[in-house]
């Protein structure tokens, strides 16, 4: 008996009654439709608890300078000055571990509106990229400043929600100007609430302004004074400033000539800056975003071989090691949940075989007599059961599909499509159907022929 | 060389400690081309004879010779082998598949064994079969659209698709009415005199038993009688006239 006479005749029997076989593959398709809707549901369910995780910083990773040392005595880390905005467009640029890079400046100064005043713990100066890695792109009011602010040294800032409570109370801080160091900052946004980190500060406690701003005229213009009213005599110094920079592109050098340039390939290195925050693509891709990142930085560094680096990258071990754990805690359990689904339709078509061999006594008998051995019957009957599967498994892949669609129509639940789980689910519904289908089809399989035609 | 022989055929079933003999013995031998009734009472054991017969199943001790090949030691698998392509089968329920249609029931032997058949030459050779039988404008009738005549006359068209040298009926009339049954019966005395098949009629009904040329009777598990009259047309007279002197069907 060839195999295509055996599917053929495991067919015309499926056929012969329909009803029976529907029955059959209900459970089936229940089982593998419960089972793509979990898996589609708890993926995306799963990849958005890891996004929110993420935008908890755990792809960060931060690069700060290596430590200056003088006659044996070293100044801790950051000490050193020696990164560029360039090292950090150049990370950008040929790290593809990484999705995002900001340069950070530091100050820690007093900031005016009116009768007000208050001292942020932190007040960065950057680029926009920082709010993506931070994942704060979403602004209470207003809108973020931009790379053009950026580039042409704009007095705007962004401001945290504790700040903006403590300088302007009730009033929309948004086209309103604060003093920073007797430097007058456009407010154009403020920060969406993201509370005390795991530290327990507090992180709306903060101020956001163009890296270059913060540079050149707020700690550039006179060094670490932090108490305003000592300067407040320097105001004609800040007025130099402003003529200076009038509001284009910083130029502290005159213009190299072609020879120059060719002559003296070295980067003029007109800013230093105190550190570069990063985030890698995922979590996955940390340690390749560490090691690419180090390349990069000793190349434009000249650091040989052997030497150490100037600089020290740190990633967020802690919350790498909760999102991993919450990521597996979440697969294991979404198994667990297919399995029990899966058993259930398998027992159901057991049972539906199982009776289906009862009922087919006569015909097991005559077949038999026929000349169909042992391993024929069972043949059919195993093939039956692995068909009514797989045509279960198939509008299973397609009820499940169809649910989890309709609850992210309905209930805007975070859904994602896994080829992995569709594929397993045929696989698992074949090896259902082989291993529920096998008992019955043995023990059809196992029928005297002659107490099987005499069956009623 | 005989189709079948047999000798000293005993089978005995065990009812957990206790032995019930059916067969105490059975020697009888069958030619080629025969038409043969196995007569009996039921519980004289004319089943258990036919199903030793037909490959069914093995006699508890003695030979069986199936064209000079000792068979009642072979394996169920061999039987089927062995059924497949030398025997066929007519029942009393007619045992066709339902919700299949006359073609594909008897079809339905051929997947089990004739490999060397394409899927066309197949439903050719049911179709002739089909036309033989009578039923050749019915090939795509299901069974609950025959009458009860015809189911069985798809039935015999099963039997014979794989070209068997034996046929066995068992009580192949008991649930046809007189008329068709008579038809069914020419058709197999029609079948054995034209293609020169044999064929074993079991059956406890003397008016069914007087279609064959040779009568064997079986009670409690023994031959009691085999009576071979020559011709059909003798036979046919000597089993009216018996019938209308005596019930049994016994040969004076």
């Amino acid at each position: 008996m060839n195999a295509y006479r055996a599917v053929k005749t495991a067919m015309t029997s499926l056929r012969r009654n329909p009803m029976r076989a529907m029955l059959t593959t209900l459970g089936i398709i229940i089982g593998v439709g419960a089972v793509i809707a979990m898996m589609e549901i708890g993926t995306g369910s799963s990849s958005a608890i890891q996004k929110t995780i993420a935008s908890m910083g755990a792809n960060v990773l931060l690069v700060i300078p290596g430590t200056a040392a003088s006659s044996g005595v070293t100044f801790g880390t950051g000490s050193r000055t020696t990164l560029t905005p360039e090292d950090c467009e150049a990370i950008l640029r040929e790290c593809p571990a990484v999705r995002n890079a900001a340069p950070v400046v530091w100050a820690r100064t007093q900031v005016v509106y009116g009768n007000r005043n208050w001292v942020p713990p932190t007040m960065l100066g950057t680029t926009p990229a920082f709010l993506d890695i931070r994942d704060w792109a979403n602004l209470a009011e207003g809108e973020p400043f931009t790379e053009r602010d950026v580039l042409n040294v704009n007095k705007v800032c962004l401001l945290g929600q504790t700040l903006a409570r403590e300088l302007f109370q009730e009033e929309s801080p948004i086209g309103k100007e604060i003093r920073i160091k007797n430097v007058l900052f456009r407010v154009v946004g403020v920060l969406s609430s993201k509370g005390a980190n795991m530290m327990g500060s507090d992180q709306d406690d903060i101020l956001l302004a163009p890296w270059t701003t913060i540079k050149y005229r707020v700690t550039g213009s006179t060094l670490t004074t932090a108490n305003q009213s000592s300067s407040s005599g320097s105001s004609s110094s800040l007025n130099t400033l402003s003529n200076v920079y009038p509001g284009g592109q910083p130029e502290l050098y005159p213009e190299r000539s072609a020879v120059q340039a060719a002559n003296n390939p070295m980067p003029v290195r007109f800013a230093n800056i105190n550190q570069i925050l990063t985030a890698a693509t995922s979590a996955e891709e940390i340690p390749s975003a560490i090691q690419q990142i180090t390349e990069v930085l000793r190349e434009r560094h000249r650091i040989r071989p052997g030497e150490p680096d100037d600089f020290t990258i740190r990633d967020m071990t802690e919350m790498t090691r909760t999102l991993t754990s919450t990521t597996n805690l979440m697969t294991n359990l979404l198994l667990c949940v297919a399995m029990i689904s899966l058993v259930v339709g398998g027992v159901g078509i057991m049972n539906i075989m199982l009776v289906s061999v009862t009922e087919r006594t006569r015909e097991i008998g005559l077949r038999m007599a026929v000349g169909a051995r042992g391993r024929d019957i069972l043949r059919q009957f195993l093939i039956e059961a692995v068909a009514l599967c797989l045509v279960g498994g198939g509008l299973g892949i397609l009820l499940g599909h169809g649910g989890s669609y309709l609850v992210w129509v309905f209930l805007h639940w975070p859904v994602e499509t896994s080829p992995l789980a569709i594929a397993a689910a045929v696989l698992v519904s074949a090896a259902v159907g082989i291993a529920f289908g096998f008992y019955p089809a043995w023990k059809a399989s196992r029928l005297d022929p002659i107490e099987a035609l005499r069956y009623e | 060389m005989q189709l079948i022989e047999l000798r000293a055929i005993h089978k005995t079933y065990y009812l957990g400690e206790i032995a019930v003999p059916v067969l105490k013995g059975v020697s009888m031998s069958v030619a080629h081309g025969e038409l043969l009734a196995l007569m009996g009472v039921s519980g004289s054991g004319k089943s258990t004879l036919m199903n030793i017969l037909g490959c069914l199943d093995r006699p508890t001790s003695g030979e069986y010779r199936l064209e000079g090949r000792e068979v009642s030691h072979l394996s169920s698998d061999q039987r089927a082998l062995l059924r497949n392509e030398k025997l066929g089968f007519v029942f009393q329920n007619f045992n066709l598949l339902p919700r299949t249609n006359a073609l594909e029931n008897v079809t339905m032997p051929l997947t089990y064994a004739a490999d060397h058949l394409s899927e066309r030459e197949a439903r050719r050779r049911a179709a002739e079969m089909l036309t033989r039988v009578g039923l050749g404008d019915r090939l795509d009738h299901e069974p609950s659209q025959l009458s009860g005549g015809q189911q069985q006359r798809v039935a015999i068209a099963r039997a014979l698709i794989n070209r068997p040298s034996l046929v066995f009926a068992d009580e192949p009339t008991g649930n046809l009415d007189s008329r068709t049954s008579e038809d069914v019966l020419s058709m197999f005395q029609e079948l054995n005199k034209e293609d020169g098949i044999t064929i074993i009629l079991v059956t406890h009904d003397a008016n069914v038993a007087r279609h064959a040329r040779r009568i064997i009777q079986i009670h409690d598990g023994v031959i009691v009688d085999d009576v071979s009259p020559g011709t059909g047309a003798f036979a046919e007279a000597r089993s009216e006239k018996a019938f209308s002197t005596s019930e049994t069907g016994d040969s004076p």
